[in-house]
Order: structure tokens, then C-alpha cells, then sequence
């Protein structure tokens, strides 16, 4: 029986980038635990030796020309920042 | 009350609007009427491009009609999570509240190159993640049927808005699902196509491996005529497969009666625990139609089908954890104005954009990649597909068509499963194995539930790239099933 | 002599020379306006797909081959999950299970005899955009033009034993990527890259040390420095009985010093997964075959050929072949007469020298070999001075101009006319009388004074062999 403690959830949303105050955290892991308890039900079946199955895509792998087809400019792709200087994307600095 | 495009489907609209007998202008005027009218009722819509549509409609009305384009003048309703230049897409998420694409997706650029008109953008659970449209940030979607009750999801608002004759059609996306779930919730015909059918260029994307694109409808012959329209390769989708699209809707009445078919009926969907008496009476009833017309049923098993939830939800959970990184508050979508640094406002940018049941789900999909995790959760859950896949493509070599209920039960209430985010994975137990397999899959109206008096719906599984054999059995099956009386939730409208 | 052995395994990264991204149309090319060389799909989007390049592939396996390693018929994409402001999607596609070639090896000169130093793996990946970080604000400026250029990651064994081994392995690397034609090989221009991981372990035993890694080394010298710096550090605390720290340390260039990342540093747990927008790639023994067949002749194999069908030195051929553009200059040269080890000589010297002081790029000059060899044939028949040869040369690399014609224009034509030349020389013993007495008297020396005369009425022009030979006929 799997048991997720609140640090490991805390862990587990800073990688994800999320932040969770204790209450939340708590109740996460919880429903986590309920979660993960139900889908552990997959180590009743036996799959030695099966290929996983990542996809169902049946056709190989489709390659492109390399040349170049500049179809957007420098403003369509800043336009939706939330802060620009129309060259750049700004951010807080990174330490 | 407006009942032009309240009561004419997709085909009837169009011979309406080829003869000229319905203007453009008319039909999006009617629509836009209807919007106002349903819209305070059912909140299926989280933008409505009023203007634009119009003056679109003038346009086309002004060149007279093109044949060639197959949905010349037709208004529809785009589910949220699909890219639509100029107009925003927000995924019903506040991440993505003001987030407006500078490119169309795909499906919805072929949509406007066959002359549809965009008329509006639908709610949906946020990224898709949900099963009765109660995740998103602006509210629920309600079932036009009973508006106590939800539409399903994560298409509710799409399955609300072509049921409450907003548009005569609409785009949804089915995962797990949320297509055939709340189009059989809310009395439509609704279509999962193969994996790789349809181009996923601009669909902002959940479960990559799971997601596809498809249409809600009223009428089978709808679905077939927009399935021409958004299928076919496209070299901006890597898994968009280089499969020629047949003329579906031209192929339709190919099959007079059922004669000669097998329908498999898998016993763990059958017999399963929690299906609701009313829906087994529907769907059996709708079993003795195609019988009555000819076909032979043949029970199945799919043993592996009851491990497919578990596997599901760790490939699923996994893919979006990563497919949703990129909503850090850098390049668009909501910042945190606040934060100090990076770091913080990364966090914090996120967890106040993301709701709570997509929060649940990035965690529990980082959880299950992590280092130590990895192989027992989602490589396992990988080989599990595997099994499942098989024993579908097994099954569909003793028949023509697997025959399911949609769901266990009919649409629920508002709030009714919100408590326990487990109890509200379990309802889609019989709509994501098929994602897991990409096979195609319909879900088709029939009849209304003895009890609640809600629509019950019936799915269609096929191999892959058999849409034209599925969308041919639905066709000749929906004559001979009840056809559903205008949703009673809007009874006075 | 050290207790101690240094164990080194480097991490290059090198970009691809594609006219378009790995998994977009957009442009690669360097020093455009930022953000313009985007797209939504290099920019991470809502929505948008990777379409793998398929040169790309070609330029990938082609350096696979070169490095004798065995490219995985069936290779798969990966992605490599971590947040960062110039990693627009949140995840970096690269390769995890299934790169694109394992196993190969590389040839090294090191201390006089070759070393074999493995390559482990190489896989393709896409590169990050840049961020500039603000003196002054707390701000940084992101520019995604550089998100998406395709990189190969070359990954060696712990196999390089010093800072030196490691340069050399570096430059041979560097040179067999150019000699195929897909990188630039700049390391200051970033499109080269080097990460090392180091550790010491005493003589003799097998199992590894405490490995740190070092990061932010942008020049050869700088990996050099890095490392030695590194390994001195490492036995020094291992000599006084302390513990190496597994951690990652950047170089700093000022101090010369490796720095601790201490307190930015963060456990990452990538979290590999198979990238479920792409297709797993299965490359054909065709397709293998026919990238075999378009190998270049490359640099190992082509020194040796040039020891022993031109008779040159090691080192001659080493330098000759370190570059592609000179080893096929050198070649055409040759093709047209002169023989190898004067070519060689000149280039070593004379060219090497002009192009490192004119940073001149040899494919644009208009000294071609057929000019070169002309040049060559002048000295030789004695129509010009070896010397004025040298003189000229530098004015015949930067300008387009003919060496016969341009020595005639010149007057720069030797004076080896028989007649001439014993005018000249008579002429000169007439005006040093008492110098010819001298000599006639028994000092020989003054032969080269009468050199000297005749050089300063010619002007150098006079060919000094014929002059030499002249005199000795005319003093006797």
C-alpha cells in the first residue's frame, strides 16, 4: 500500500513548478494516495515481455526538406507577451 | 423563437442554403439569436465572434454559393482548445484567458476552406481535463436536456451547443472520451476518428498519443460530411497518418440493412457493476434494431479492459505533465505580477492560472515519470496498452463493429461526482480503452433513458481507418432508432 | 610523478550546418534581429508539432560513421522535461533509450604513439534560445532564434588521461566535423561546445573516482586551463585524505579557477519519456549504406596517405590534412608538379602565416593552385629569386592577379641571361680593382662581397647561383 507523504508531494510540485500551501498539500496527497493505490491495480497483470505500446502510430516516421519557409514574423510571436520590448521576451532575472 | 437553425441539421442547411432558400446572412442571424436566447440557460459558449460572422456571412451571400465547398455558409461552434487565428483560445483556463493564436489548427483552417463559418468558441473542462465541463474556470456547461445536470465532458460545451440547436454542428476532441460521452449525454451523434485521421497541428494538446479531433452532429450523415472536411494527412503533424480519406458521405447509403454484419459484444462492458438499468435497456433496445435489420451478435471478452482506467490516467496524467510546461507565464498566457524571481513566478503563475483538477493531474503525471517511478507506472501502463490494443484488433477480427453503452450511467448532476476525483475517472470506463488503441469510435443517440428521462447513447468501435464502414452502420441503424424530441431542459425556448 | 591518474570523459556539443531548424522550417542562420527566426513551433506554442529535418539525420549519421560507431537501425526522440525561460516548450526533445549510434572510437596522437578513446554515444537534440542577463535590472531578455537548431551530443569514454590528450581529442573531433562540412566548428561562436567530466584515481586501480563536471569553457585554451586546474585541485584534496565533492563547477575565465555552483545547483530528474509527436525513426541499411559511400576521405586516413605517397613527415602531413580546404589545396598543388615537400614547406611557413595575420579563408582567395604551382615554376626555372618569390607572395594571396604576368610588370624577372650577366660582373671587377687584386692575392672571402656588388647593381635582380658560378669562372 502506497503511502505519499506531504513532502513528497511538495517535492514532486516543485519540480512541476506548482506551489501548494500545507492545506492544499495535504489534501493532494490524500487523493493521491487514492489515485495511485487504484493504479497500482496494473501489477495484477502479467507483462513480461510485452513491448510497450507508447503509440499507436502504425506509419514510419515522416522526415522533412531542410529549407527554409519563414512564415511568421518577430510581432506574431512577441504579441502575446506578457512583457516585451518588442525584441525580447522579458523575465525576471534568472539567478 | 428562432427555429431555422434550432431544428435544420448540417445537410438540411445546406440544401437550404445552396437553393438559396436561406440566406447566410439568415442562418448566422438565427444562430446568433439562439445563442442569446440558450446561452444564459447552458453557458456553452466562451466567445461568440458576432461580427466577424456576419460580415463572413455577407461575404459568402455576396459571391452566391460554391458547391464545391462543402460547408458553404455554415455556421459552427469550435471547442476551446483548439487554435483559432485571431480569436482567443483559452482552454477554459485562466492560464490561457487572453491567449490569442496567430494560427489556425488545422481542422479549423479546413473547416474555413470548405466555407464554415466560425461562430463561436466553446466552453470544455479546462485542458481538457474532465469529464461533465465542471473543471472549467468560467463555470459549468449545463445539459440542455436538464439543466441541473451536466452535458459531460471535457466537450460539454460543443455537445450543450449543438443540442440546444446553437449551430447545427460543432469540433470537439476526444482523449478518453470527451466526445462520445457528452454526445451521448446530450443526444448527438459523436465521432472519435483513428488516431492520426485528423491533424493535431494546433490542438493544444492533453494527452499527445490519446487526443483526436471530431465532430458533434445531430445526424450521422453530418458527422460524415464534416469527417471529408477535417481528415486527411498533414506534414505538420508527424503522427498524422498518410492514409487517403474516402468519400464518406457519398459511401453512407451503401448499406440498405445490416445484413451479413457481426456486432461484438464485449461482456466486461455488458455486465459490467454500475451500469445503470436504464442504459442497459437503451442499448439492448438498440441492439434489437440491428438485429432487426439483419445483424448477428456475438458476445466477446476483453479481459484486459478492466486494468485500461489505470493505464489510461498514468499515460494520460504523463503526457499532459509535460505537454503543460509550457504554460510558464514567459512567452504568453497569465504572469504572476508579483513574483520576486523566476522561480517564483513560475510557480506562482502557475498555480493560479491552472485549476485544481489540472493541478491534481500535472503532479500525479510528474509523479509517475519520476526517476524510480518510471518503469513500474508508465512503462507499465505502456505495455498494458499493448494488451489492450491487441485483444481490440483480436476481437475485430471476429467482427465487423464492437458494440458498448457510452457510460454507465446518464448525464449526472452538477456536483454530484466533484467531491471524489477517483469516482468521476471511473465514468469513462467505457470510452478511453478506445483511445488507448487509436482505433475510431461513434457514439449514436438511442432513445431516451426510462428513468431520468435523459438521452442514452450507444457506441460504434471499428478497426482502424474503417470510418466508412462505421459511420455506414450508424447511418442505416439511426433509421431505425427513436429519433429524440428537442432537448426538454429548454422546453420554454 | 603523480600517485594519482586523471580519468576525463568530454561532452561535446556540436550544431548542425542545416539551412533550417530540427523540427521547424525556420531559418539557423547566426546574428539575425532577435525572435525573428521563429515559429510556433520552435517558440512552444499551444498546439504546435516537431516535424523531424532529415538532414539533420544525415549530418547526424554521417559523423556516426565517421566515428566508426553503430547507428541504431530503429532511434527514438525523447523528451528531457526541465523549466527554463529559454526552453519554451518545457522539455528539450532529445534522445534517451534509443540514440541515433553507439560504440564508435576515435584515433588520437598522444605523446608520439595513438590512443583509442571510445565514443559511447552521439544523439540528436534541439538547442535552447539564449537569455541576456541585465547588469542593472533584475531583468533577463529572452531570444528564442537559437531554440530548435539541431545539436549532435558526442559523448566519449573516460578515456582521455590529460588536459593535453583532452585539446587534442577536442580538435580531432573538430576537424573531422568539418572536413564533413556539418559544423562550423567555432567554439567562441557557441556552435561548439564542451562539458568535461573529471576524476582522479590512484595508479593502478580500476574503479572510478568521485566525478565532477565542468561547464562554461568556450575556447580550447579555456578547456585546457579548466582541466588542469581541475585535476590539481582533485589531487590535492585526495593527497591530504579529503573527500572529492560530486558536484558541477563552472569555469571561471578571470581567475582561471573552477567555482562551485553551490546553491543554484538543483537535483534535476529529467523525467525521459518517448516524445509521443514523433514517430520512432528507422534508418535502412540503404540509407546507412549510401551515407557511407558520401564519406569524405577523412583526416586519420588521409595523413597517413600523404606520408606515404608524397614521402612527407608526420608532422607536415598532421598539419596538412588538419583542415580539409588546405589538404585538397595542397593536393591540387602537387597535382600540377611541384614537388610535395617544397608545397608543403611554403604552406607551412609562408600561407599558414598569411592566413592566420590576414585572417584570409582560403576558398575565397584567387591564388588558386594553378597560381601557386605557376609561382612555384618560376622559382624553380629561375625566372624569379627564391627570395623575391617570398616577397611576392603575400600581394599575389590577397590580390587577383597572375604570377607570370605580374613578375614581368614588375621587372621582378632574375637576370640569368649569360651575356648579361658576365657584363655586369665584368663590370663590377673593373670597379673594385684593389678587392680582385685581393682575391687574385688569396682571399677567397671576398667572393661574397663581389656577390654583394653585383646584387646591389641588379638590385637583387642578378639569379645568385649563375652569379656564383659566373664569378668562380671568372676569377680563375
Amino acid at each position: 500500500m502506497k503511502k505519499i507523504e506531504t513532502q513528497e508531494v511538495a517535492k514532486i510540485a516543485s519540480l512541476a513548478r506548482l506551489e501548494a500551501d500545507r492545506a492544499t498539500l495535504e489534501r493532494f496527497a490524500g487523493q493521491l494516495d487514492n489515485i495511485l493505490e487504484y493504479m497500482e491495480t496494473l501489477h495484477e497483470l502479467d507483462t513480461t515481455g510485452v513491448d510497450p505500446l507508447y503509440s499507436p502510430v502504425q506509419h514510419p516516421a515522416p522526415f522533412r526538406e531542410d529549407s527554409v519557409h519563414q512564415a511568421y514574423t518577430q510581432q506574431d510571436v512577441l504579441g502575446n507577451a506578457p512583457e516585451s520590448d518588442e525584441l525580447y521576451f522579458i523575465v525576471p532575472k534568472i539567478i | 423563437m428562432s427555429t431555422l437553425t434550432a431544428d435544420l441539421n448540417l445537410t438540411e442547411l445546406r440544401q437550404g442554403l445552396l437553393s438559396r432558400d436561406i440566406s447566410v446572412l439568415e442562418a448566422v442571424e438565427h444562430a446568433s439569436r439562439r445563442i442569446q436566447e440558450t446561452e444564459p440557460l447552458i453557458n456553452a459558449l466562451l466567445h461568440v465572434n458576432q461580427e466577424q460572422a456576419l460580415r463572413q456571412a455577407e461575404e459568402l451571400d455576396r459571391q452566391g454559393p460554391n458547391p464545391a465547398r462543402t460547408l458553404w455558409g455554415i455556421p459552427v461552434i469550435i471547442k476551446d482548445v483548439l487554435a483559432t487565428k485571431g480569436l482567443p483560445t483559452s482552454c477554459a483556463s485562466k492560464m490561457l484567458q487572453d491567449f490569442i493564436p496567430f494560427y489556425d489548427s488545422e481542422a479549423v483552417h479546413r473547416l474555413k476552406q470548405a466555407g464554415a463559418i466560425i461562430l463561436g468558441k466553446a466552453n470544455m473542462d479546462e485542458f481538457a481535463m474532465g469529464s461533465s465541463n465542471e473543471n472549467s474556470a468560467f463555470g459549468p456547461s449545463r445539459n440542455p436536456w436538464d439543466l441541473e445536470r451536466v452535458p459531460g465532458g471535457s466537450s460539454g460545451g460543443p455537445a450543450a451547443s449543438t443540442a440546444a440547436g446553437q449551430t447545427p454542428f460543432s469540433l470537439g476532441t476526444d482523449t478518453g472520451g470527451s466526445i462520445r460521452q457528452p454526445a451521448g449525454f446530450c443526444g448527438l451523434v459523436g465521432l472519435k476518428p483513428t488516431y492520426g485521421r485528423v491533424s493535431r497541428f494546433g490542438l493544444v494538446a492533453y494527452g499527445s498519443s490519446l487526443d483526436q479531433i471530431g465532430p458533434l452532429t445531430r445526424t450521422v450523415e453530418d458527422a460524415a460530411r464534416v469527417l471529408r472536411v477535417i481528415a486527411g494527412h498533414d506534414p505538420k503533424d508527424s503522427t498524422s497518418a498518410p492514409v487517403e480519406v474516402p468519400d464518406y458521405p457519398a459511401r453512407l447509403a451503401e448499406r440498405p440493412d445490416l445484413k451479413g454484419l457481426t456486432l461484438g459484444i464485449p461482456e466486461e462492458y455488458w455486465d459490467a457493476e454500475g451500469l445503470s438499468p436504464e442504459v442497459n435497456q437503451g442499448c439492448t433496445a438498440a441492439l434489437e434494431a440491428a438485429r432487426g435489420l439483419g445483424a448477428t451478435t456475438v458476445p466477446l471478452s476483453l479481459p484486459s479492459s478492466k486494468y485500461a482506467i489505470a493505464a489510461y490516467y498514468i499515460i494520460v496524467m504523463a503526457e499532459a505533465s509535460s505537454n503543460l510546461a509550457r504554460y510558464d507565464g514567459v512567452r504568453y498566457g497569465y504572469r504572476d505580477r508579483e513574483a520576486k524571481d523566476l522561480i517564483e513566478m513560475y510557480a506562482r503563475s502557475r498555480s493560479a492560472g491552472f485549476g485544481p483538477e489540472v493541478q491534481r493531474r500535472i503532479i500525479l503525471g510528474t509523479y509517475v515519470l519520476s526517476s524510480g517511478y518510471y518503469d513500474a507506472y508508465y512503462r507499465k501502463a505502456a505495455q498494458v496498452r499493448r494488451l489492450i490494443r491487441d485483444e481490440y484488433d483480436q476481437a475485430l477480427r471476429h467482427c465487423d463493429v464492437i458494440c458498448a453503452p457510452v457510460a454507465p450511467t446518464s448525464a449526472f448532476r452538477l456536483g454530484e461526482k466533484t467531491d471524489d476525483p477517483l469516482q468521476m475517472y471511473l465514468t469513462d470506463v467505457f470510452t478511453n480503452p478506445l483511445n488507448l488503441t487509436g482505433l475510431p469510435g461513434l457514439s449514436l443517440p438511442c432513445g431516451l433513458g426510462e428513468q431520468t428521462g435523459m438521452p442514452i447513447g450507444i457506441q460504434l468501435f471499428a478497426p482502424a481507418f474503417a470510418e466508412t464502414r462505421l459511420l455506414q452502420i450508424a447511418w442505416t441503424l439511426e433509421q431505425e432508432l427513436p429519433r429524440l424530441p428537442r432537448p426538454s431542459g429548454l422546453a420554454s425556448r | 610523478m603523480s600517485a594519482f591518474e586523471a580519468v576525463i570523459g568530454l561532452e561535446v556539443h556540436a550544431q548542425l550546418k542545416t539551412e533550417s531548424k530540427l523540427f521547424c522550417a525556420c531559418s539557423t542562420h547566426f546574428g539575425e534581429k532577435p525572435n525573428t527566426n521563429t515559429c510556433p513551433v520552435c517558440t512552444g506554442m499551444p498546439g504546435a508539432l516537431p516535424v523531424i529535418n532529415k538532414k539533420a539525420v544525415e549530418f547526424a549519421a554521417k559523423m556516426a560513421l565517421a566515428m566508426q560507431c553503430r547507428i541504431n537501425t530503429r532511434s527514438v526522440f525523447a523528451r528531457k522535461n526541465y523549466f527554463y525561460p529559454d526552453l519554451p516548450k518545457g522539455y528539450q526533445i532529445s534522445q534517451y533509450e534509443a540514440p541515433l549510434a553507439e560504440n564508435g572510437c576515435v584515433s588520437i596522437v598522444s605523446g608520439g604513439s595513438f590512443r583509442e578513446i571510445r565514443i559511447i554515444r552521439i544523439h540528436m537534440e534541439d538547442d535552447a534560445g539564449k537569455s541576456i542577463h541585465s547588469r542593472h535590472e533584475n531583468l533577463s531578455y529572452v531570444d528564442l532564434n537559437r531554440t530548435g537548431v539541431p545539436l549532435i551530443e558526442i559523448v566519449s569514454g573516460p578515456d582521455l588521461r590529460s588536459a593535453e590528450e583532452a585539446v587534442t581529442y577536442l580538435k580531432q573531433l573538430r576537424s573531422i566535423l568539418m572536413y564533413l562540412g556539418i559544423c562550423e566548428g567555432n567554439m567562441e561562436e557557441g556552435n561548439f561546445r564542451c562539458d568535461a567530466n573529471v576524476s582522479l584515481r590512484p595508479l593502478g586501480r580500476e574503479r572510478l573516482g568521485v566525478r565532477t563536471e565542468l561547464k562554461n569553457m568556450n575556447s580550447f585554451r579555456h578547456v585546457h586551463k579548466a582541466l588542469e586546474y581541475e585535476i590539481q585541485r582533485q589531487e590535492d584534496l585526495l593527497s591530504d585524505s579529503e573527500p572529492v565533492i560530486q558536484e558541477t563547477l563552472l569555469f571561471d575565465e578571470d581567475s582561471g579557477t573552477t567555482r562551485s555552483m553551490r546553491g543554484k545547483e538543483e537535483a534535476h530528474d529529467y523525467r525521459y519519456f518517448p516524445d509521443p509527436d514523433l514517430v520512432p525513426m528507422e534508418l535502412s541499411r540503404e540509407a546507412i549504406a549510401g551515407w557511407t559511400a558520401e564519406l569524405p576521405e577523412l583526416p586519420p586516413a588521409k595523413m597517413l596517405r600523404f606520408q606515404e605517397a608524397y614521402g612527407l613527415p608526420e608532422y607536415d602531413a598532421g598539419l596538412l590534412t588538419a583542415e580539409r580546404d588546405l589538404a585538397d589545396y595542397f593536393e591540387a598543388t602537387v597535382a600540377l608538379g611541384p614537388p610535395p615537400k617544397v608545397v608543403s614547406n611554403w604552406i607551412m611557413t609562408d600561407l599558414l602565416r598569411e592566413i592566420r595575420e590576414k585572417d584570409l579563408v582560403l576558398s575565397r582567395c584567387a591564388f588558386t593552385p594553378e597560381r601557386f604551382a605557376s609561382l612555384l615554376k618560376l622559382i624553380d626555372s629561375g625566372k624569379i629569386s627564391s627570395k623575391t618569390g617570398k616577397q611576392i607572395f603575400p600581394e599575389l594571396l590577397l590580390q587577383d592577379l597572375d604570377p607570370g604576368t605580374y613578375v614581368q610588370e614588375k621587372g621582378y624577372v632574375q637576370i640569368s641571361d649569360d651575356s648579361e650577366l658576365t657584363r655586369i660582373l665584368e663590370e663590377v671587377l673593373e670597379e673594385n680593382p684593389k678587392e680582385l687584386a685581393a682575391y687574385k692575392a688569396g682571399k677567397k672571402k671576398l667572393l661574397s662581397f663581389f656577390m654583394g656588388q653585383v646584387m646591389k647593381k641588379t638590385k637583387g635582380q642578378a639569379n645568385p647561383k649563375l652569379v656564383n658560378e659566373k664569378l668562380q669562372e671568372l676569377l680563375k
